[in-house]
Formats: structure tokens, sequence, C-alpha cells
């Protein structure tokens, strides 16, 4: 045997490996369809509220002909995709100025813990009745949840920084905010990126839960009113609906990570 | 001439709890050229004495005088280049922020320290030697008057440390830059030097110093180790270190 050999072997288990596990996967989603379908079917669930996947998927196909589902979901992405980015942006932002200024970090920090630990959710009446039942309350909502939580996080890693970076940028007279662009900025970018990671679960909490509370559109809404008439094909439908998003938003995230991360 | 003149510099560090005396009482002075030495054991305030001299801290007493403008270059004990920007990037670091752009003085440094086919590559490809010299390069790039050396050999093994000492030397001498070297390494001082400085243990002061003979300073730093003269001086230094119970 030489090496090539060996070599084709040692490929060929990997392959092997990975195609056992694709279909371990596969099996066990198919699985759970089925265990849906014949339990609800024979009545072991209530079809009623649980409903079954022929039920959801006629009633994806019926929604989808009709256009009645695209506004739903266009509107859920587009609130969602904005409250993370503002959610993010608004975090940096607000780290930036605190490490700007110590002062303002110190005065600041009892607010920032309390704001912390609240529930953001819980001023979700608060925030409808302010900014009316619109879109505008529902990212409002998105960003609440994901700016405080990024705020410490990226404020805490530009802290983290190691002094003596700034120490070589010292020794050259740099100003603060040089010192930011060409130290502080990109060390703490791996850290800013998975953050944002983060942020795409926080800010599908926000928008589905500003949904509920503005009850006008989204998937959110399709959920809420779904409930209200006891239709639960079409609260099943729109949690399907945000499951698959919500992934390919994280894994969208994720590859950009891996691309800045390799440019470093 | 003298380039530096230290006069009776006390040094403080203020906690909540205690005040710590860094240094007391320093006096000593450089001429324009001249490659001086401190030697004393960790923790003497070698370093509070470098970030005095470059600026970063303000002595609580004493002055610190030199003679006409001072552009000052300083190489810590590791190479802190940035990992985030390519080689030619770390070395013109000075130069961007001085707003002085000048890639040829960076491709010259490069080329003069054989290194210029690493323009393209990230710190973290380099072995920690070279890291060294384009530290070094980083810090010549602006041209300074006073060269400051915290230890910038103690992070590299034994064979990196002998070759890169020799490297530093000549290229001193090309630049005749005035250096002010901080070392808890006996051989390495007086290999590198024309003045050897004694330190105490914290508060740091200074407690004899050494001129190094003519046929040693003639040497690069590794033959010097060799040289005759060389053993004596060292039993000499050793000698007085240990009475400071170093």
């Amino acid at each position: 045997m030489n090496i090539d050999q060996l070599q084709q072997q040692y490929n060929e288990q990997r392959r092997q490996e990975k195609r056992k596990i694709f279909a371990f996967q596969f099996v066990i989603l198919i699985g759970l369809l089925l265990l849906w379908e014949v339990t609800t079917h024979f009545r072991i669930l209530d079809p009623l509220i649980f409903s079954s996947p022929r039920a959801v998927g006629s009633m994806f196909i019926a929604k989808i002909s009709d256009g009645s589902l695209f506004p739903h979901i266009a509107i859920t992405m587009f609130e969602t995709v904005v409250g993370f980015i503002l959610g993010t942006l608004f975090g940096t932002l607000l780290a930036i100025s605190l490490w700007s200024s110590k002062t303002f970090a110190d005065v600041m920090d009892p607010y920032l813990v309390v704001l912390n630990a609240m529930p953001k959710v819980a001023i979700g009446p608060i925030i409808l009745v302010i900014f009316g039942p619109n879109m505008l309350a529902v990212l409002v909502m998105g960003v609440l949840i994901s700016v405080i939580i990024s705020t410490l996080v990226i404020f805490s890693a530009f802290q983290q920084v190691n002094e003596n970076y700034v120490k070589v940028m010292q020794l050259f007279g740099a100003s603060k905010y040089e010192t930011f662009r060409h130290v502080i900025l990109p060390a703490s970018t791996p850290t800013i990126i998975s953050t944002l990671k983060v942020n795409v679960g926080l800010s599908w909490v926000g928008v589905i839960v500003g949904e509920f509370l503005v009850s006008s559109s989204g998937l959110g809404y399709l959920i809420i009113s779904g409930f209200q008439v006891f239709n639960f094909t079409l609260v099943f439908l729109a949690l399907l609906i945000i499951i698959v998003l919500a992934t390919i938003m994280y894994k969208g995230v994720e590859m950009i990570e891996r691309k800045v991360l390799e440019k470093q | 001439m003298t380039f530096l003149d230290v006069k009776n510099v006390t040094h403080h560090f203020f906690k909540e709890q205690q005040v710590a005396t860094a240094l007391e009482n320093v006096n000593f002075s450089v001429g324009a050229g001249e490659f001086v030495s401190f030697l004393g054991p960790s923790g003497c305030g070698k370093s509070t004495l470098l970030s005095l001299l470059a600026g970063l801290l303000t002595p609580t007493a004493g002055e610190i005088q030199f003679a006409g403008d001072v552009e000052i270059g300083y190489m810590l004990q590791q190479d802190f280049l940035f990992p985030w920007k390519t080689i030619e990037e770390n070395v013109a670091l000075g130069l961007t922020l001085l707003k002085r752009e000048n890639h040829d003085i960076v491709d010259e440094l490069l080329e003069q320290f054989e290194l210029a086919h690493t323009k393209k590559l990230y710190p973290p490809q380099l072995s920690g030697g070279m890291r060294q010299r384009i530290a070094l390069a980083r810090t010549l790039a602006v041209k300074p008057t006073l060269l400051l050396l915290d230890e910038p050999f103690s992070a590299l093994d034994f064979r990196s440390k002998l070759s890169l000492e020799n490297f530093v030397s000549e290229t001193l001498k090309q630049f005749s830059t005035t250096t002010i070297l901080v070392t808890h390494d006996i051989s390495e001082a007086i290999a590198m030097s024309d003045k050897v400085f004694i330190f105490s243990a914290r508060p740091g002061t200074i407690l004899k110093s050494f001129i190094i003979p003519q046929e040693i300073r003639e040497l690069t730093p590794f033959d010097a180790r060799n040289a005759p003269a060389f053993q004596v001086l060292f039993q000499e230094i050793w000698e007085e270190l240990d009475t400071d119970e170093y």
C-alpha cells in the first residue's frame, strides 16, 4: 500500500462517515413528521390543537398560490433584519461612547446593569402606546431587546484589548480616535461578529413579541390570529416558517463571520 | 556633548492603600550617540524610568532635560505587532500616525533587515526573532533620536537573542542613535553598551556606573563575550550586584 492509496482510503472513510450522519439526521426528520401525521390521524393527539403535517403543507401551498403568505414573511424578515442591524449598530456606538470616556462609563454603569436585568418584553405595552400599533413599535422592540446586551459585551471586549497594543500607539503619540481605529476596533471585531450571532436570535424574539402586541401583520400576527380563532394549522405554518428563516439568517451571519475572520 | 540630562528624578505610584516609591534620586547623563544600559533586578523601576523618558509618565520630582528636539523610539519586551495588519503596515504605523507616509523608508528598512519578502505577510506567520526585528524596523522608521529598549531580547530563545543582539548593535551603529537599554542580563549589558549603570532593588537608584573598555566596544556583542576583558568586567559587576543582594 502506498501513501496515495491510504490517503484515498482515509477520504473515503470520512465521506462514508458524513453520509451516515446525514442519513440519520434525515431519518429522524422524516420519523418526526410521520409520528406527527400518524398520531394526529388516529387522534392520539388532538388534530384541532396539533394540526398535522399534511394540513400545514396544503395550507402552505394554498397561501403561497393566493399570495397571502408572502407579505407577512417579507414584513417579518424586514423587521428582523433591520432590528438586528440597528441593535448591533446602536450597541457598538454606545460601547464606543462608554470607551471614549471613563467618567461616562462609570456614571452609566448602574443604569446599564438595571436595563440589562430588566426583561425587555415587559415594556412592550408601553412601547405600543408610545409608538402606536405599527411597524415602528415592532422595530423598537426588536432593537431594544438586543441593544443593551450588545453594548455590554462589546464594551467589555474593548476593555480587554491587550494594553501593550495601546501602549505602542501612545508611544507614537496617537490620538484616542487613532487608537480606536487602528487597535481597539480591529482587535474587537471577532467579538462584535459573535454578538451579531446572538443578536439574530434576540431580534426574532423582539420582533415576534412586537407582532403579537401590534397584531396587524407579520408571522407573529399569524400565530396570534391563528390562536384566537383556534386555527392551529396556521400557527404551526407560521412557526415552521420562522424556524426555517431564523436558521438561514443564523447560517448567513456565520458565513460572514468566517469570511471576516479568514481575512484577519 | 550631553544629549540627555536626568537630575534628581524620583517617582511614586499612588494607590488607595499605599504609596510605592519606584525611583529615588536618579541622576545620570547620556552623550549623543552613546549606548548605555541599566542593569538591575526585576521590579527595580527600570521600566518606570523608560516610561518617564518616553513621556508616558511625569516624575513626581526632579527634571529630565533633552538637548533640543527629541523623537523617541521605544521597543518593548515583546514585539506587539498588530496581528490584523500586514508587516508592511506594521512597520509604517508610526509614519502613518505622524502623517509622514513614506513607503520608501519602509521598503528600505525591510530590504536592509533582509525581510522584504515578508512585506505582505501577517505577524503570526513569522518567527519570534523575525517579529522582533520587524518591531525594531517599526521603531526606527520614524527616525528616533533616542531609542529606548525595554528588555527587547528577553522573550527570545538564546540563539535568536544572540543574533538579534548583533543585528541591533550593528544597525544602531549605522544610524548612530543614542540608545538606552534596560536589562537584567549582565552579559548583554556589557556586550552591547558603552556605559553600564547598576540599579538597586526598589526603590531604584543608581549604585554604580561602569565604563566599558574600548577593546570590548569594538567587537560585535557575540565576539565581545569571548574577549578576556569581558570576563574581568563580568566578575566585577557580578560582585557589585551580589552585595546588593541581587
